[in-house]
């Protein structure tokens, strides 16, 4: 293995190969990072909707789950890159096509986030539905209205719950945005092809793609098994007494 | 805002987008076989006491679910000539062509994430079960192959099914080598007429359908299996 290429003025401009990386490792963060929040919120509202009894709340939400996870991410990205455009109203679909700043970046970052959106939205679900029933009628009992109960009681609860189903829905967000790359943004893997393409060190680069990607995994494990650890609701099982 | 739709376009790439229909059905099927076998392996690999099997599988296992698919893929389709040069000692061999190399690609990709659904389904037939076969004198494998798998398998299909349907769904990724599956058959026809909008609201339906009915009859026999509490 020789990476001594990685130092050499990239074929097309733009820096070193190394400088190529770090744009594409920089793309990577972006499009996870934004679509993350997304997928964070839009997944929260439709994952507690779900678990009300109001059916007009819980329908919606449900068809949105069923509807979104059902559909590659591959064809979310094309729909949003080629078909959006043509299916807004006219004044704002040739905006989207001419005016809009880094089209194929926010196409990504609304694809994978609505996209992750309805699979955090499943986790956030069972872990409310995993508090057992009592929870919820000792907090009505005690004269909270159903808001409070979500607000102080399944909450709370909840969310500690999902945190390793979470991390590991973040993990999926960081990888799908490698899917990106099929409309045009120039994230970590498209920077690795583009490179093995232009310098012929394909086990090189990929390695080193591999890599980088492997160490930012192992951080966030890390960093959410610290976080759990703080977060434990004590009596339950893995909190380790 | 489906004026100007032109239904017209999927009528007449319809025998096209069969093809490609074929190839990723095919695909899916026959690294899904595959993939559940070397997941297996890889399952009974890391639940192994010998610290030369466990250790390689859990190695692989988790390089393999940190890497994009998409990275996986273009790996393999790198990989896969090299090796077989290097196995048959000819320099000019001929690959074995692109389905197979994605069928390489998604059976070894495929397998780590059905090794932990494995090795979940093993742990959770009581340990019972394993010493009592121990005891009539069946040897490992007698004790793995009729006592264990065949209780863990019952109760992970349902989770093996599911992940099958998000293969199925990503084998579209094989779009990236330029390969005619049916989404690559779709974009083919979808930049060739300039029908993007038709035909890939006309994929996403085709998966919506297939992957909803698949999940549907996922959850039926989910319900049935289940012991009720």
């Amino acid at each position: 293995m020789d990476f001594s290429f990685l130092s050499e003025p990239a074929f097309s401009g733009g820096g070193t190969y190394f400088d190529w990386v770090l744009t594409g490792i920089k793309w990577t963060m972006l499009v996870s990072l934004c679509a993350w929040v997304i997928a964070f919120t839009v997944g929260s509202v439709l994952g507690i909707l779900r678990t009300t009894n109001v059916i007009w709340l819980r329908g919606p939400a449900t068809a949105y789950v069923e509807l979104f996870r059902n559909i590659p991410l591959l064809v979310h990205m094309f729909i949003w890159y080629f078909v959006m455009p043509e299916m807004v109203p006219k004044a704002l679909g040739t905006w989207m096509k001419t005016g809009m700043p880094m089209p194929e970046f926010w196409s990504a970052v609304f694809a994978l986030g609505f996209y992750t959106a309805s699979r955090v939205a499943e986790q956030v679900r069972s872990g409310i539905q995993s508090i057992p029933r009592g929870q919820t009628n000792a907090a009505l009992a005690t004269g909270l209205t159903m808001p409070q109960v979500y607000r102080h009681v399944l909450l709370p609860m909840g969310y500690r719950i999902v945190v390793p189903p979470l991390t590991s829905e973040f993990l999926t967000i960081f990888k799908n945005s490698s899917v990106a790359l099929t409309i045009g943004v120039l994230e970590l893997t498209a920077q690795a092809r583009t490179i093995s393409e232009y310098t012929f060190r394909t086990f090189e680069i990929f390695t080193l793609a591999t890599v980088v990607y492997v160490v930012i995994t192992l951080a966030v494990v890390v960093l959410m098994q610290y976080v759990e650890t703080r977060i434990r609701v004590p009596g339950y099982i893995g909190t380790g007494r | 805002m489906f004026t100007g739709f032109d239904f017209d376009v999927i009528q007449r790439s319809l025998p096209y987008l069969w093809q490609g229909m074929q190839f990723t059905l095919g695909l899916t099927l026959l690294a899904m076989a595959s993939g559940i076998v070397l997941g297996t392996l890889l399952a009974l690999m890391r639940l192994s006491g010998i610290k030369a099997m466990s250790v390689p599988a859990a190695g692989y296992v988790n390089l393999l679910r940190s890497t994009p698919a998409i990275l996986v893929i273009f790996w393999f389709y790198f990989l896969v000539p090299i090796a077989i040069k290097h196995i048959s000692g000819d320099s000019y061999a001929q690959g074995i062509g692109p389905f197979h190399s994605a069928l390489i690609a998604f059976t070894m990709f495929e397998a780590a994430y059905y090794c932990e659904i494995i090795r979940a389904g093993i742990q959770s037939v009581p340990a019972g079960q394993v010493n009592a076969a121990y005891a009539l004198g069946l040897n490992y494998w007698q004790a793995t192959l009729q006592i264990v798998l065949p209780q863990a398998f019952r109760n992970m299909v349902p989770i093996l099914l599911t992940q099958s349907i998000i293969l199925f769904q990503d084998t579209s990724l094989v779009y990236v080598v330029g390969l005619t599956d049916f989404m690559g058959a779709a974009s083919k026809v979808a930049q060739r007429d300039g029908r993007l909008v038709e035909m890939y609201l006309f994929a996403a339906l085709v998966y919506f359908i297939l992957c909803f009915i698949g999940s549907y009859f996922v959850k039926r026999l989910q319900q049935r299996i289940t012991p009720p509490r």
